[in-house]
């Protein structure tokens, strides 16, 4: 079905149309292929770059869209239809930019804003480590001063873009222990020292490659500290609250394309001489797929527009993800079961949904840390 | 140089077309409508010679007032202005009527070049270009894989079916595009904005000095006998294999002529 929606302006559906048309074009055909392979779709980030919807939600001045998050989220639903590791991509890169974009100095975003959202580049975030992710304030990377530099040294983990990304948001420890001794620097992934190890062999997303990435006495210049020294971890949960709800919008689309498939099948395949969509186990269970794919819509656009309105967004935004990829991961399992047997092979793209869905309840903060987000804001 | 592009805003052949209320005429009023496939082609040789010469490119349209929609999707890939014709007269118009409106609102534009697609997805007569270098008394150099702008005059390459034919005309002249001749390009975030600030001048028949008796369904020239919906898809046909298998498929294809 197609989704009706109520867009803030006509420019709005016009950059629907061209991501939908983009996605159509140029994604959807090589999505199957790319995953079995594991080939990074770098061209097709390209022609979506150029086309504008790289920077989104970033203001004009700096290169960016100048659009609401209620825009871009639903240009990023448009993208995970059609293939969740380009929408992923650009929900990771869009968070790469976030803390130059809202905590740089305005010479340090004038100077390095426009490449990284015009198009060409492409943004990794560095924070989770081997010994954890959920804990983040723990981390043990170090950046420390010596003399124009940070040399930093260090072990980050499941780095999305890992080895693919043309920069690296990095939050180390430039202080004592705790959250109020990290900052964060944007680091050129060229910069000697930065070393991405060997793709993880992932259950799914495997277009994308993530990887360990290794921090040997990397140097990077102290201009290049995004923020006051020790507010790295307020930037960076800042930063992963808008993130959320990129995931949130890639877990709508992904179970809007496993409903549509099962929908699709379901009004085809005939059992006992009658369409199994018109059998109430089927066309039922279709029913609680679809609602349940409006109403995490519905959460994320409604976080989104908090957000856009400048109002406080963190716990709707861990509601958003949490109801979104949990939704997905339902959505996904039951157009399986719908296919049956069928759902179960290769030859048909729900298995792969079913697959990549898992992923979304575990990155950007497990379903468990949204649960806790949400816990404490109940519970002060 | 002035270029205008011929487009047109067609039903999208890819979602399902129906039959209007008369019973003889697409159904324009549904919200599935697009740019004709093949003058996307169109404007993209047009922005294409922009960018080598600089020239202005200007849209032209004829349809209903949803025609916009397409006009300012067509405007985001970069073309100058547009002009839309709309008047209710012209509805029902074969590609005679058309054409005399299209070559009215052309009086009122500077141009030297008309680009257009060489054929439109809902009536795909392939016929307006010619009849429009008639009115206009310019070169019609059709079915166009190659444009080259020379000194004074145009080179064109004319897909054939079995290979192209050179084509050379100075003065003014209408180009009609297949889709070998370039790779459209998408619109972008810029260009979307952009398309809100393009000037887009809105005409009536009246405005082109066009008597509304000449066009639309009773000024045509031809008349549609009977038009009837696809018939819904059939079984289809199976080929049981009993060693003949590869025979009898051959057969159908070849009487089908798909071989």
């Amino acid at each position: 079905m197609t989704t009706d929606r109520l867009l803030p302006t006509d420019e709005a559906a016009a950059i629907l149309d061209l991501a939908a048309d983009i996605a159509d074009r140029e994604l959807a055909p090589r999505a199957e292929a790319a995953e079995e392979n594991g080939e990074f779709p770098r061209e097709a980030l390209r022609t979506l770059g150029r086309a504008g919807l790289l920077g989104l939600p970033y203001p004009e001045e700096h290169g960016g869209g100048g659009q609401p998050y209620e825009v871009y989220l639903q240009v990023l639903e448009t993208l995970a239809q059609r293939w969740l590791t380009v929408a992923e991509a650009v929900s990771v890169h869009t968070l790469a930019c976030y803390p130059l974009a809202e905590y740089g100095a305005p010479e340090q975003r004038e100077r390095w804003l426009p490449d990284m959202l015009g198009g060409e580049l492409l943004g990794g975030y560095c924070l989770t480590e081997p010994a954890g992710g959920s804990d983040a304030a723990a981390l043990t990377t170090k950046a420390v001063r010596d003399g124009g530099d940070f040399v930093i040294s260090g072990t980050k983990a499941w780095i999305t873009h890992a080895g693919v990304a043309d920069f690296y948001q990095v939050f180390a420890r430039t202080g004592g222990p705790g959250a109020a001794g990290i900052s964060c620097v944007l680091a050129e992934a060229a910069t000697p020292g930065i070393n991405p190890q060997k793709p993880e062999r992932k259950m799914g997303l495997n277009a994308s490659p993530t990887a360990i990435i290794a921090f040997d006495d990397a140097r990077v210049p102290t201009e290049r500290l995004i923020g006051d020294e020790g507010t790295g971890f307020r930037i960076a949960m800042s930063a992963l609250d808008a993130g959320r709800l990129g995931i949130a919008a890639c877990a709508v689309g992904l179970a809007q394309a496993a409903c549509d498939y099962a929908t699709a099948y379901a009004k085809d395949r005939e059992q006992f001489g009658t369409r199994i969509i018109d059998f109430q186990g089927v066309g039922f269970m279709l029913a609680d797929m679809a609602t349940q794919i409006t109403a995490a819509r519905q959460i994320v656009l409604h976080a989104a527009r908090l957000k856009d309105a400048g109002r406080p967004y963190s716990v709707i935004a861990a509601q958003a993800k949490l109801f979104a990829t949990d939704m997905a991961m339902k959505v996904t399992t039951d157009a399986v079961q719908v296919l049956g047997g069928y759902g179960y092979v290769r030859d048909h793209p729900v298995e792969r949904y079913m697959r990549e869905a898992k992923v979304l309840q575990i990155v950007e903060g497990t379903n468990q840390i949204q649960r806790m987000v949400i816990a404490r804001a109940m519970g002060k | 140089m002035n270029i205008v592009v011929l487009v047109k805003q067609v039903p999208d052949s890819g979602a399902e077309r129906s039959l209007a209320g008369d019973g003889w005429s697409v159904d324009r009023s549904g919200g599935t409508n697009v740019i004709n496939e093949m003058d996307e082609y169109a404007i993209e040789e047009a922005l294409r010679l922009k960018d080598e010469t600089g020239a202005q490119v200007t849209l032209l349209t004829v349809g209903p007032d949803h025609a916009v929609d397409s006009i300012r999707k067509a405007l985001s890939m970069g073309p100058d202005a547009a002009v839309h014709v709309s008047d209710e007269a012209v509805a029902g118009s074969d590609a005679l009527g058309t054409a005399k409106v299209i070559a009215a609102a052309l009086g009122t534009l500077e141009y030297d070049l008309i680009l257009s697609g060489a054929e439109s997805t809902d009536g795909g007569v392939q016929v307006l270009p010619h009849l429009l270098a008639e009115l206009l008394d310019i070169a019609a150099l059709t079915g166009a894989r190659k444009v080259t702008v020379e000194d004074g005059g145009l080179l064109v390459e004319r897909q054939t079916e079995d290979g192209y034919e050179v084509l050379r005309a100075s003065g003014k002249a209408i180009v009609s595009v297949w889709d070998t001749i370039n790779t459209p390009r998408y619109p972008s975030l810029k260009g979307i904005m952009a398309a809100k600030r393009k000037p887009v001048t809105t005409l009536t028949l009246a405005d082109l000095g066009v008597d509304a008796a000449t066009v639309g369904r009773s000024g045509a020239a031809t008349t549609v006998l009977s038009a009837e919906p696809r018939p819904a898809r059939g079984a289809g046909v199976k080929v049981a294999d009993n060693g003949d298998g590869g025979d009898q498929l051959v057969a159908y294809l070849t009487a089908e002529k798909f071989v």
